[in-house]
């Protein structure tokens, strides 16, 4: 199965013996000049898959840094087509590259779901990632999402039943998104047994599935720790987003290399 | 033909409700479900439930003939169901005392909740004291300086306030904030919604809990007439009173029913909370609903003089109501609930909450154009001392000018 951007990389990691790196940025955000460079950036850092997040008002699966990142983003004018041209672009740019979006349901449904997929398709899109479309909720979403080959990406906690499990895996394409701890995205500094515990379990149980950790990841020795316990991709989002923020001088070369570097290290940790 | 009482089918209102909620708080619901199954008919839980209703939050509270108010506009009889008079000062202790009843069953010790004016705040710190409950409430930091006193409240009973300061710092943000609570804490927390919104179970739980108002009515009429009422009318933020005085009536069909939206400003403004009149289909807050909301479907700000109905989004089973026209949903401008306010405080002495006085007003608008021997039940909601000082200064602001 090599039909689509996220299968093929993920192949190509596998042959390569190498862990995915993924990696979250708000779209449109500081600003829709800078964010394109910021991508840029990121993927000559070594990202394999990038996230890109369409602001939501209410974003209730978020911790401090990326809502306040979604905020400023929206008080800036930052709408969902401005996000998708910037997907149009970095495709461009970029015609290998895996690209999703991380939005809320809302989004999709304003326009109506098979509307906003098809656009974001057209822009060059390959999945999506919706933390609060359950799988209960999805069959319209996942009509479409089969119909535009995009993957339809779901997210399992450390609280999921092995019967939902094995219902979101049977459900889910391109990866799944495993959410590493109790709370809302953003840094944390270690992680507790559940979680790894959590992740074997998951992978047990879908030994095919592309197991993608994220919430929290941080540094390349929680990048290690992941991988250690099965984990074929890890996410990074609340860090990077943070540096972005830090680049008070708005110097954009400084902050692309700062980040190429971090990038970087995350991903020097990916090889197994 | 299904009747409208057997909705929620699994989970839905028509198209509308579901749940839409991050993975980490499907167990929860779904436990939360269950507990709901097994004590919604425990003759030992009802028992309890009625024991604190009664002897705790004064149930039932009477329904009042407001003749005055009758005779001054001139047409239907209108009659007040008066919650303002329920400990708390508003229907919200009915739910707040149902909610941590069940999670005291769920073995849960933790009780947090959202609030927009104070009173769902107010009225779960008071529930979580007497039943031993920790309490923990969040507030938008706006919210907070309209209304410090309800803030001082909780802390006086107990509860612990979390001043929210994302997003629109008000009610909506509140319940952001609750649910990123709920998904850190989920093991050891309840979520204490406080209307007939959220992902289900919460507008079915919260609509049974508030039907008490409607089942009262249903008796109470009975000692002034044998008919039964012609209309209900009720304020719509949320909707929890006016589900709670419509469901017991909706499957009788001479019985009409009339949701009173804020309009704000005036709904041509844009600054208003009318999200059944002007807001379109969305997902917000685990459910499929209406949401006031902007092209690209982000939520925006509302407006009302009672922050209690200041929410972009409304109950689910409202807009199946709507969408089927089995209940009609109005608005009601600043100026005009004002306007009830002081017209019901001098024609019947009762001073309701600015949010009820949006149903007052169309309750009396509706009375005129009906005929003598029909009748119109208007639920007070809520008293209206936690309003005096804004109405105080609204009216210097008139006399001014």
């Amino acid at each position: 199965m090599q039909n689509n951007r996220i299968e093929r990389k993920f192949y190509q990691l596998k042959a390569r013996k190498q862990k995915g790196l993924i990696c979250y940025i708000m779209g449109g955000y500081p600003n829709p000049v800078d964010c394109e460079k910021i991508i840029s950036a990121i993927v000559e850092g070594g990202a394999d898959i990038i996230e890109i997040g369409i602001p939501f008002s209410d974003p209730i699966a978020d911790g401090p840094v990326i809502q306040e990142a979604a905020f400023k983003a929206l008080q800036k004018g930052v709408t969902p087509q401005i996000c998708l041209n910037l997907i149009k672009n970095t495709r461009k740019r970029y015609p290998e590259l895996p690209i999703v979006i991380m939005t809320y349901s809302n989004i999709l449904q304003k326009n109506g779901f098979k509307k906003f997929m098809q656009m974001a398709k057209d822009a060059g899109t390959d999945g999506f990632i919706l933390p609060d479309m359950t799988i209960d909720e999805s069959e319209r979403y996942l009509e479409y999402s089969k119909n535009l080959e995009l993957a339809s990406i779901f997210l399992v906690a450390p609280n999921t039943s092995n019967l939902r499990i094995k219902n979101t895996l049977a459900v889910s394409t391109g990866f799944v998104y495993v959410v590493s701890i109790y709370g809302t995205t953003g840094m944390r500094n270690s992680f507790n047994k559940y979680t790894l515990t959590a992740i074997k379990n998951i992978k047990k149980l879908g030994p095919k599935k592309n197991i993608s950790v994220g919430f929290g990841i941080s540094t390349p020795q929680h990048v290690q720790l992941m991988s250690n316990c099965g984990a074929d991709a890890v996410i990074v989002g609340s860090a990077i987003v943070k540096m972005i923020d830090s680049n008070e001088e708005r110097d954009i070369v400084q902050l692309q290399n700062n980040l190429r570097g971090y990038v970087k290290s995350l991903k020097a940790a990916c090889t197994i | 033909m299904t009747k409208l009482r057997e909705f929620p089918i699994e989970g839905k209102y028509g198209k509308y409700g579901g749940k839409f909620i991050p993975e980490t708080l499907v167990p929860a619901i779904n436990e939360l479900e269950d507990a709901y199954e097994k004590i919604k008919n425990d003759s030992e839980f009802k028992n309890e439930l009625d024991y604190y209703l009664k002897n705790y939050a004064g149930r039932p509270t009477p329904l009042f003939f407001a003749k005055n108010l009758s005779d001054y506009v001139g047409g239907a009889r209108i009659f007040l169901k008066r919650e303002d008079l329920l400990h708390g000062g508003a229907h919200k202790t009915n739910n707040c005392l149902g909610q941590c009843l069940l999670a005291k069953r769920m073995g849960k010790k933790r009780i947090i909740a959202e609030t927009g004016a104070g009173q769902h705040g107010v009225g779960t710190a008071m529930a979580a004291a007497v039943l031993g409950l920790k309490a923990e409430i969040y507030m938008g930091s706006m919210d907070i300086e309209r209304q410090k006193l309800n803030m001082f409240r909780m802390e006086l009973l107990g509860a612990k306030v979390h001043s929210v300061d994302s997003g629109t710092k008000t009610l909506k943000d509140a319940i952001n904030e609750a649910l990123r609570d709920w998904i850190t804490n989920v093991k050891d927390t309840y979520y204490l919604i406080g209307s007939v919104v959220g992902p289900h179970p919460y507008p079915m739980i919260v609509r049974d809990f508030q039907s008490v108002i409607g089942e009262e009515i249903k008796y109470q009429l009975k000692e002034f007439t044998k008919r039964s009422p012609h209309a209900l009318v009720c304020c719509v933020g949320g909707g929890s009173n006016a589900m709670g005085t419509f469901f017991p009536f909706l499957d009788d069909k001479d019985t009409s029913m009339y949701g009173v939206e804020a309009g704000g400003l005036g709904v041509r403004t844009g600054k208003h909370s009318a999200t059944l009149k002007e807001g379109s289909e969305g997902i917000l807050h685990g459910m499929r609903t209406f949401l006031l909301q902007d092209e690209f479907g982000q939520i925006t700000d509302t407006h009302s003089i009672s922050a209690g109905l200041d929410y972009p989004g409304v109950g689910p089973q409202h807009v199946q109501l709507k969408d089927l026209e089995r209940a009609k949903y109005v608005t009601c401008n600043d100026n005009e609930a004002l306007d009830a306010f002081f017209k019901l405080s001098k024609l019947e002495g009762i001073i309701p909450a600015l949010e009820s006085c949006h149903a007052v007003s169309y309750g009396m608008k509706l009375a005129r154009k009906m005929k003598r021997d029909e009748n119109i039940v208007v639920t007070l909601s809520g008293r209206g001392d936690k309003d005096i000082d804004q109405v105080m200064k609204y009216r210097q602001k008139f006399i001014g000018r």
